[in-house]
């Protein structure tokens, strides 16, 4: 074997697999990064990236395969081999200790006796100056805004001299402006002679950041390109395997009546601080309106305050001009207000994860008949129905629904909400973890509702889609809208400025109005 | 007054074994784990411990047996639900039953076969309890008393707590421990072997419970074998880790002061306040209850809860 | 590979992953496995005690149903365990750790005592359905107010109604040493034996518990399987977000379910003082509250698994006492064996799920799990 070539890679995986229970989630794949060198690592959720990663930072371990790092053949059985080895690693969700200060976090686990936090202190600003970073090494982790935490992520791996870095889609929860940020100091770090994996299926950003590119679909490694070579739309066709129109359809529907009013809304959370401040938007039926916002913003607070599940501080929601504050839960249900919330771990609100389809479908609706006992024919024939018509696949209506995979159960949820027939369908986050050929059915669906004159309103994360999908875009920021904007004129800057509360706040939203 | 410092004296010794409790159990949460089998632990401790002092008549090697007897009891919680990742909540009932079955069982096994119809504990090993006595410091008029005066017990307990409070608060393997009960998760990726840091923290604890334990085998019955002897302790010490958030420096004060209120009935006369004796047996739990509602009310300040307490954790979780 | 590997070393000796999940027949086959190699520790056990393993057992068999009486007395012994491990089983469906069905049982008894005591004039039937209410009811209540508790506040329940047990046992010492005393005891601290008007009629030689128990079994079912109310039971101990979502009034259910959940305890603490006990006693529950919830987790909450494992128990126990006179081994050696078999399901849930993979082996996945 050529001994010369291979030294050159800072990490090198040959034939990888990884299976969990019965799913392949890796399969054989072979990658290679050199030091001085950005590699991103593409692919669709659900194609392995994440899995492959976490056996290189020895969270998981490979079924089979070989790892070389810098030419040598390793085992990473663990968090602290992957360290030794130079090794870092920055997840998508940050594994931090919220109870503690960022020194604390950053030291935790290295060696040696406990030293004085001045020193530590001072160490820490040393790195960071080195690559740009800011930092208080003394504010606590629960105090900290997202970027902030990834500060932390990041100089963690630092401090430890991690060479290798990993990043598991860092800018999933970032504005443009902080994404910018952070590439400028993923470059820096290049110059280093840091080798650097980032984890993304954000076209744009893989070519803005990378020099190679490669691509994962169904578990297997597909092909690795020079990103100089490539475009979105080559990207895109390797991703998903064939080629892909990626536009989405926005049906015009004809100017129609208001159907929901939110005046003056206030929502404080459950621990007292301040969600939502004094918002007023409206939404039409026949009209998808898009809510844009980095994560925490107010979105799960404003959806919670129409559902009847938060109570509000002041303000009104008028439905149809009746005002919705001080109903219950299940009077907001009973009147055609849908609420569907994807959460993180996509179960949590919504659906019972050890429940079969049949009695998911039964969670709003068990109520009706008389008597005491429940009636679950109709259930299940509306079970039975979703499965033909969404295409589900599950091995019956009886299977709890935490063993289907995430697209089939979004898609159980959706359905459910769509089938009570309402009137306005609040959707938060619905294509959160699925591939590209879901999300298209999930648009699809929200389509076909607003055509039935429902009014919609879709919470996203990805703004490209949200400029396409969405009629207009509400722009939240500390639970303040800071813009409501025709998404057909709009531009993915402007909102970005939105996003971070920088644009003029004078004029809030009052044109698109 | 002379009355005033007899309450608090015994007070104090009311609350000794309250202390073990407490503070084993505060390490076993820190890992994230609720062991609600104190009580058989406790219990187990204290037979082990008890027999061993009954026939070796050796104060050091009950002491240790009890604290070897605690730490196995507490493996087969780490077992279970660190390995196995079975619920907390069931295994440290089920080692309650276990432990409180096995020590009666045993007590009642012995007790048996001795010719007296009683197990007493020799004299040698009774004198090593009593009391210490320092010339000089202990004969101070009223703080000699209140302050070097009591069983060995006392002191080690008082300096278990102390080193328990340095160890979480000052060191590094306290502060990853601290990592651990709030997000293995993160713990985990910072290198930390979770695994190895919870079995110890799980056994120590369980040696403490232990030593806890053979306090109320040994001492409130004044050396001679009961059963159930614990009666309830190890629940109370439970309850006075949210009493003490979480830190072993406020488990001395909160179980002295529960002490206080199991002798409390010695020392009311029945003139003045004419409570039934079964209203100040209850006293204890009452309060404890009252405890646990005024922690769930206050909601301000930093909480010292572990946030991950109660969950398994599992690495390859997806 | 000429390439080093020298860390090699460091591996793990055994790693834990996740498994497809197991048939239903392979599950029972492992449970079954577990409570065998639990039987052989607890002969381990017995051994080191000095006794012939198979011989104890042998007893405690024979000791159960060695005649009409001795299986009368394993019946009498399993209605009260049967019961309270089905109250249980509604709160912890729920995931309320309700370890507070000690303190329910008390209660309740000590509910249906006062009319046992004061009013055993009153026409027989009425009375016992009058003391049935006064059971339900007093077990209820004492279950309502760590539930109370619970949704105002979020005050931990597993420790509160922990408390409540010794409240409840404490509350009947001072009647037994007080108001309640046997006026015609001497001073000794005891309550009076109930009238016989007060007491529960016999049913094939059994007090008439065994019936009711054996309703509530179905009742149980019922209700958690095909009722709204046990539809909202299963929602709330999933997720209290998706209940609340889909509209219900968690806080109301987890009263109503704590209510029934105690109140069904505290018939149990009724059914025990005036059919066995006839006088209430401080060990009118004696320690089966706590063994309802090994019971009830046994059973993976089905009634009717509850009503075998319950009967198994009671047979443990019944024996356990005729070892105790055959061989002066206590009683609370049936404690010792119950602990041990739950220690050994608890450890065989794991391999339901996981499995480990040993050092230098590489994990053998065949076809079937993975195309299944």
């Amino acid at each position: 074997m050529a001994q010369q070539q291979k030294t050159q890679y800072a990490i090198e995986c040959r034939k990888i697999t990884k299976m969990f229970g019965q799913v392949i989630a890796n399969d054989e794949i072979d990658l290679n990064v050199k030091y001085g060198e950005i590699l991103a690592l593409l692919g669709e959720n659900g194609s392995g990236k994440t899995t492959l990663m976490n056996m290189l930072s020895g969270i998981y371990h490979p079924d089979s395969g070989q790892i070389f790092i810098g030419g040598r053949e390793v085992k990473i059985n663990s968090p602290v081999d992957a360290m030794n080895l130079g090794i870092g690693m920055i997840h998508q969700h940050f594994k931090l200790v919220e109870a503690f200060r960022a020194m604390d976090n950053i030291v935790l686990g290295t060696k040696g006796k406990k030293e004085k936090s001045k020193t530590t202190s001072e160490k820490i600003k040393q790195i960071s100056e080195t690559y740009g970073l800011e930092i208080e090494p003394e504010k606590y982790v629960s105090d900290m805004s997202v970027s902030e935490k990834q500060t932390v992520e990041i100089l963690k791996v630092l401090y430890k001299g991690a060479e290798i870095l990993i990043l598991d889609e860092p800018t999933a929860v970032l504005t443009p402006q902080e994404t910018e940020k952070l590439f400028a100091i993923l470059r820096k770090m290049r110059e280093k002679g840091c080798a650097i994996i980032i984890i993304t299926h954000k076209l744009q950003e893989v070519l803005a950041i990378s020099d190679r590119v490669t691509i994962l679909r169904k578990g297997k490694s597909i092909e690795t390109v020079n990103t100089a070579d490539c475009d979105a739309r080559k990207l895109t066709e390797l991703m998903v395997g064939r080629p892909v129109s990626l536009e989405i359809e926005r049906p015009q529907m004809p100017e129609t009546e208001t159907i929901l009013k939110i005046v003056d809304l206030s929502v404080n959370k459950p621990d007292g601080s301040k969600a939502i401040d004094d918002i007023s938007f409206e939404i039409k039926r026949g009209e998808i309106l898009g809510v844009a916002g980095v994560a925490g913003s107010g979105q799960k607070e404003l959806c919670e305050a129409i559902a009847g599940l938060l109570p509000s501080q002041k303000g009104a929601i008028l439905f149809q001009k009746e005002n919705l504050l001080g109903k219950t839960p299940s009077e907001i249900i009973e009147k055609g207000v849908s609420m569907s919330f994807v959460p993180e771990d996509r179960l949590g609100m919504g659906l019972v994860a050890s429940m079969g389809m049949t009695d998911n479908m039964l969670l709003k609706s068990y109520q009706k008949g008389k008597g005491p006992f429940v009636n679950r024919k109709p259930a299940k024939d509306l079970a039975e129905k979703l499965i033909g018509k969404l295409g589900i696949v599950t091995p019956g209506t009886e299977t709890p629904v935490r063993l289907l995979s995430g697209g089939n159960v979004q898609k159980v949820l959706l359905g459910r909400e769509i089938e009570a027939s309402p009137t306005v369908l609040i959707t938060a986050y619905p294509v959160r973890g699925l591939d590209i050929n879901s999300s298209y059915t999930v648009y699809d669906l929200l389509n076909e509702q607003k055509k039935k004159n429902v009014a919609v309103m879709y919470i996203g994360e990805d703004l490209d889609v949200l400029l396409e999908l969405s009629d207009r875009i509400m722009v939240l920021c500390h639970g303040r809208i800071t813009g409501i904007v025709d998404a057909r004129s709009t531009t993915k800057e402007e909102i970005g400025m939105m996003m971070t509360g920088e644009n003029n706040m004078i004029d809030t939203g009052k044109e698109a109005l | 007054m002379d009355i005033i410092i007899k309450f608090l004296v015994a007070a104090v010794g009311a609350g000794t074994p309250l202390l073990f409790g407490t503070v084993g159990e505060i390490l076993t949460e820190k890992t994230g784990h609720l062991n609600l089998g104190v009580e058989g632990m406790m219990s187990i401790g204290a037979c082990i411990g008890f027999m061993v002092g009954y026939y070796t008549d050796n104060f050091f090697l009950a002491l240790l047996f009890a604290a070897i007897a605690g730490a196995c009891s507490a493996l087969i919680y780490a077992v279970l639900t660190v390995t196995f990742m079975a619920n907390q909540n069931v295994t440290g009932l089920t080692l309650t039953i276990f432990g409180i079955g096995f020590a009666n069982f045993i007590g009642i096994f012995v007790l048996n076969k001795s010719p007296e119809g009683t197990l007493k504990l020799p004299e040698r090993i009774t004198a090593a309890m009593r009391g210490i006595h320092i010339p000089g410091l202990s004969d101070i008029p009223v703080i000699g008393e209140l302050l070097f005066s009591y069983s060995p017990f006392v002191y080690i307990g008082i300096i278990i707590a102390v080193i328990c409070a340095y160890y979480l608060n000052r060191t590094k393997e306290g502060l990853n421990l601290k990592a651990i009960g709030e997000n293995p998760g993160a713990a985990d990726a910072a290198g930390i072997k979770i695994t190895k840091v919870k079995y110890i923290n799980i056994i120590l604890g369980g040696a403490i419970c232990g030593i806890g334990g053979v306090y109320c085998s040994m001492i409130i019955n004044g050396g001679v074998w009961i059963s159930d002897n614990v009666g309830g302790l190890g629940w109370i010490a439970v309850a006075l880790v949210i009493f003490a958030n979480w830190q072993p420096s406020y488990a001395i004060l909160g179980s002295f002061v529960f002490g206080a209120l199991r002798v409390l009935k010695y020392y009311i006369p029945q003139s003045v306040f004419p409570f039934p004796i079964a209203f100040y047996d209850m006293l204890p739990f009452l309060m404890t209850a009252l405890v646990l509602v005024i922690s769930s009310m206050r909601k301000s300040g930093r909480i010292n809860l572990p946030a991950a307490l109660g969950l398994n954790y599992f690495r390859e979780e997806r | 590979m000429s390439n080093s590997t020298e860390n090699v070393q460091n591996e793990p000796f055994a790693r834990v992953i996740k498994r497809a999940e197991l048939s239903a027949g392979k599950t029972t086959l492992l449970r079954l496995s577990a409570v065998l190699l639990s039987l052989i520790a607890g002969g381990v056990f017995i051994a080191c005690v000095g006794q012939n393993p198979f011989v104890i057992y042998g007893t405690i068999l024979s000791g159960a149903f060695r005649s009409m009486m001795a299986f009368q007395g394993t019946i009498k012994l399993m209605i009260p365990l049967l019961i309270s491990s089905l109250g249980v089983t509604l709160a912890f469906k729920m995931k309320f750790w309700n370890i507070g069905a000690e303190g329910q049982i008390i209660f309740g008894a000590t509910c249906a005592t006062f009319f046992a005591l004061f009013c055993s004039g009153m026409n027989h039937v009425l009375l016992i359905i009058v003391m049935f209410l006064a059971g339900f009811i007093g077990g209820g209540l004492w279950g309502l107010i760590p539930a109370i508790f619970k949704v105002k506040y979020g005050t931990n329940e597993t420790l509160f109604t922990l408390m409540l047990n010794y409240i409840a046992l404490h509350i009947v010492s001072y009647l037994r040493d007080g108001p309640w005393m046997d006026p015609e005891s001497q001073g000794f601290p005891k309550i009076a034996r109930f009238d016989k008007n007060a007491s529960l009629d016999k049913l094939c030689g059994i007090q008439f518990g065994w019936l009711i128990a054996l309703i509530l079994v179905i009742f149980v079912f019922v209700y958690l399987k095909f009722c709204k109310q046990g539809y909202e039971i299963s929602v709330v101990g999933e997720s209290q977000d998706t209940a609340r979502y889909a509209g219900m009034n968690v806080k109301k259910i987890v009263l109503r379910t704590m209510f029934l959940s105690g109140g069904i305890c505290g018939m149990a603490g009724m059914i025990q003082a005036t059919g066995s006990d006839i006088t209430l006693t401080t060990s009118v529950a004696g320690g089966v509250g706590f063994t309802a919830i090994i019971v009830a987790w046994l059973a993976q909450l089905n009634p009717f698994s509850i009503l075998i494992v319950s009967f198994l128990f009671s047979v443990l126990e019944k024996g356990s006492s005729v070892v105790q006179s055959n061989f002066g081994l206590s009683t609370d050696c049936a404690d010792v064996l119950q602990g041990i078999i739950l220690f050994f399901i608890l450890g065989c849930e794991f391999f339901v799920r996981y499995r480990f993979v040993f050092r230098n082996k590489v994990p053998k996945f065949n076809k079937k799990e993975m195309e299944g």
